[in-house]
């Protein structure tokens, strides 16, 4: 009778396990689905641009925000993760990748060799990417200079470095589609802005225990995960300039009152200076058209 | 007797407040409220060029190559007393936004560096001030950049 009460545990623990495994596993994209695809470069640098790449994967006092040496320290409750090199070298960038083994990273948030990212890698917004954006991303990425600087690993400390973790993460998290509101072309394109590219949610939305976003609260505001202070809200009642004022906030980095941006802002007002005024323009529309949130 | 009384209360009243009135009209740091206004003359002027670059306000020449000139005349002024150790928000608190860093190493030579380059972009903005409406928002730009540099690396970012 125990022995056969055992046994069932057993089993019992070992379909949990495999479901477990089969649910947390690393996922990929098909690769036919990429097969088809040819990247524009050109095109690919106004994602670069509005995807903030340079942010994170070049070093801040870096003058090339081209040069992809990883380098970007992002403190969190979680330990400090160090952004890799995603130059071309083929060694220590991502120029032995193929275009699937960047969709995967990008859009599935999984490694060539099939292991977890973990989500200080925003593949939690880029997810919604278009996949020709994700094709013209990695052509314009191919034509950047190449850099020989050795990545940096994370510094973390049990259970947040364990990988395999990470997929559980993502079972809870990931089924995130858009949240904010998209109506007509200008609200579309500033919604995927905003939400795809530029993940601005990663630190304008609070994050609940396990770190996931609160869409409940959606761009309300957020404690600093790196220090004092907090991630100022955008929703219309916290953000009160007007969509002229934003736009040109992004386009210079001078507030209404001529104040200008400091912290990670004056590095995302160095990427979004890049892109179109008519792209400023609808982020600027899409946060005048968030709902209110605390 | 009641004129003197009053005399007496004036006294005791004024001797009640007038700390008061001194620590608020002259409290701080002197070096935090230096730097602060400088910045104030800084956004005051910018407000001027870019309320005409945003269109906001009609283009004036005048106005535009006065308030350039002022930028100039501000990145030249010395800024030796405004910057000094055990005045960063580590020292002070609330009072400023100025972190350490521009104190540890290499800080003060990044700095340095970069109110050269302003200096540099406030000339380029004083050359075209008068060339028209059309002229200022690209020589706003290499200004505003320096700004962001600067904050970037050296202030706490707002709440």
């Amino acid at each position: 009778m125990i022995g056969r009460l055992v046994k069932g545990l057993i089993l019992v623990a070992l379909v949990v396990a495999a479901a477990g495994w089969v649910l947390t596993r690393p996922a990929t994209v098909e690769p036919e689905r990429f097969a088809t695809l040819t990247g524009d470069a050109a095109a690919g640098e106004a994602v670069f641009w509005a995807g903030g790449c340079a942010s994170c994967h070049t070093e801040s006092s870096a003058t090339d925000r081209t040069l992809l040496t990883g380098g970007y320290r992002i403190e969190s409750d979680f330990g400090t993760f160090v952004a890799p090199n995603i130059s071309p070298d083929p060694e220590h960038g991502i120029g032995g990748w193929s275009l699937t083994d960047f969709a995967n990273a990008m859009l599935e948030g999984t490694t060539p060799e099939g292991a977890h990212y973990f989500p200080s890698f925003p593949y939690g917004s880029y997810r919604l990417m278009a996949d020709q954006d994700v094709a013209d991303l990695w052509a314009y990425l191919q034509t950047l200079p190449p850099s020989d600087r050795p990545s940096v690993p994370h510094e973390l400390s049990l259970p947040f470095n364990l990988r395999m973790a990470v997929g559980g993460w993502k079972v809870l998290y990931l089924d995130r589609g858009l949240v904010g509101p998209g109506d007509g072309a200008q609200l579309e394109r500033g919604r995927y802005l905003v939400e795809a590219l530029g993940h601005c949610a990663e630190c304008h939305t609070p994050r609940d225990a396990f770190g996931g976003l609160d869409t409940t609260r959606w761009m309300a505001g957020a404690p600093n995960p790196s220090g004092r202070g907090r991630i100022p809200g955008l929703t219309p009642a916290q953000l009160t300039w007007s969509e002229g004022d934003i736009a040109y906030y992004l386009e210079t980095g001078f507030t209404p009152d001529f104040d200008s941006a400091g912290g990670g802002m004056a590095s995302v007002v160095k990427n979004l200076a890049n892109l179109t005024p008519e792209d400023r323009t609808a982020i600027a529309a899409y946060l005048k058209a968030l709902p209110a949130a605390e | 007797m009641s004129f003197t009384r009053s005399l007496i209360a004036g006294a005791v009243v004024a001797t009640l407040v007038a700390p008061a009135a001194f620590a608020g009209g002259h409290g701080g740091n002197p070096a935090v409220k230096a730097r602060q206004s400088h910045m104030q003359l800084y956004a005051h002027n910018l407000g001027v060029i870019g309320g005409m670059a945003r269109g906001n306000v009609e283009y004036d020449a005048e106005a535009a190559q006065a308030a350039a000139d002022n930028l100039v005349l501000l990145t030249q002024v010395s800024q030796r007393s405004y910057w000094v150790p055990g005045t960063s928000n580590a020292d002070l608190g609330e009072e400023t936004r100025l972190l350490p860093a521009l104190f540890e190493d290499g800080g003060f030579a990044k700095a340095v560096e970069i109110g050269g380059n302003l200096a540099a972009a406030a000339e380029g903005l004083a050359a075209v001030a008068s060339d028209g409406q059309a002229a200022l928002g690209p020589a706003l730009g290499p200004v505003g950049a320096q700004c962001g540099a600067c904050h970037e690396a050296f202030q706490q970012p707002n709440n």
